[in-house]
């Protein structure tokens, strides 16, 4: 098969399945987050920012997947 | 053939030195900022009017979240993060002027600014815990742990960088793309979402600046 549709077809493969577990993982914790605001409405500040936090760390492995697409895609070593 | 989100068009030379279009855009966000802060605190005054009011609630409040995360005084981070949240507020924002492409958009620039944030870190872990505390704090639940400390100060400075440049980046490629796809109009939703996304961009990218950097000053206070 030609190489620079082994990349696109790479490339696709890599975003699809990569951005299925960030998905699940900041569904998660945005539920256990708005359950904490919901018992507890004094401490929203706190837990919003932290949440922020770590859907951002979360959300790094996608950003990744992104990375590695764009890398086959655009600067492909091996497709010279 | 689409142009590549990794390269840079280089618009003209200075000396050796080639001037690309990022750069340009970021030196006119500068001189906008700068010009701008330097009209609105011309006169300052004892009782606020309508213009210092607004400037004193921006530097207020970056200053009340900067002192919720490290929990104590935020006036030594305050220049750093400050100018680092306003600059990419209107960095991520200057994207949807037209004919104009978000700095941040390109790897360069976000790449230099995980760089200052990396050195910055360092900076103020060494002044607030001295040259020997702040590296023996990279052993510290145990020895074992000092590799994986090193190499977690790189990947997260990495991942800094890729995160706004992919967030931004990816935010230009859709509103390119429906624009091809579907014409005039059509992206003003994707629009507006971009402009959310911008500004939540540049509020992680800086708290979680100022979470490392309270992280090396470390937690003797809190």
């Amino acid at each position: 098969m030609d190489l620079k549709l082994i990349s696109i077809i790479a490339a696709a493969l890599a975003v699809s399945f990569g951005a299925i577990g960030p998905a699940l993982a900041e569904g998660r914790s945005i539920a256990a987050a708005m359950d904490a605001i919901a018992r507890q409405p004094e401490a929203a500040g706190t837990i919003s920012r932290t949440l922020f936090v770590g859907l951002a760390m979360i959300e790094t492995t996608a950003i990744y997947c992104l990375v590695i697409a764009l890398l086959l895609l655009f600067a492909n070593p091996y497709a010279g | 053939m689409e142009s590549s989100p990794l390269a840079t068009v280089v618009l003209f030379r200075l000396g050796p030195i080639g001037i690309t279009r990022p750069v340009v855009t970021t030196w006119a966000i500068m001189a906008a900022l700068t010009l701008t802060a330097w009209l609105v605190t011309r006169r300052l005054n004892q009782s606020p009017d309508r213009r210092q009011a607004a400037i004193e609630g921006i530097v207020g409040g970056v200053a009340e979240q900067i002192a919720e995360v490290i929990r104590g005084d935020a006036r030594a981070l305050l220049p750093l993060v400050g100018t680092l949240f306003i600059f990419l507020v209107a960095a991520n924002l200057s994207g949807v002027l037209p004919g104009v492409e978000a700095p941040t958009a390109k790897l360069e620039t976000p790449a230099a600014l995980a760089v200052i944030v990396f050195f910055s870190v360092h900076y103020f872990g060494i002044r607030a815990r001295g040259l020997r505390g702040y590296l023996a704090s990279f052993a510290k639940p145990k020895l074992i742990m000092l590799p994986l400390n090193v190499l977690s100060e790189i990947t997260r400075t990495f991942s800094l960088m890729v995160r706004l440049f992919g967030n931004v980046m990816s935010g230009e490629f859709i509103i390119a793309l429906v624009m091809a796809l579907a014409g005039l109009f059509v992206p003003i939703p994707f629009m507006a979402l971009e402009i959310l996304l911008g500004l939540v961009q540049a509020y992680i990218f800086t708290v979680l600046a100022t979470v490392f950097i309270s992280a090396a000053i470390g937690d003797e206070r809190g």
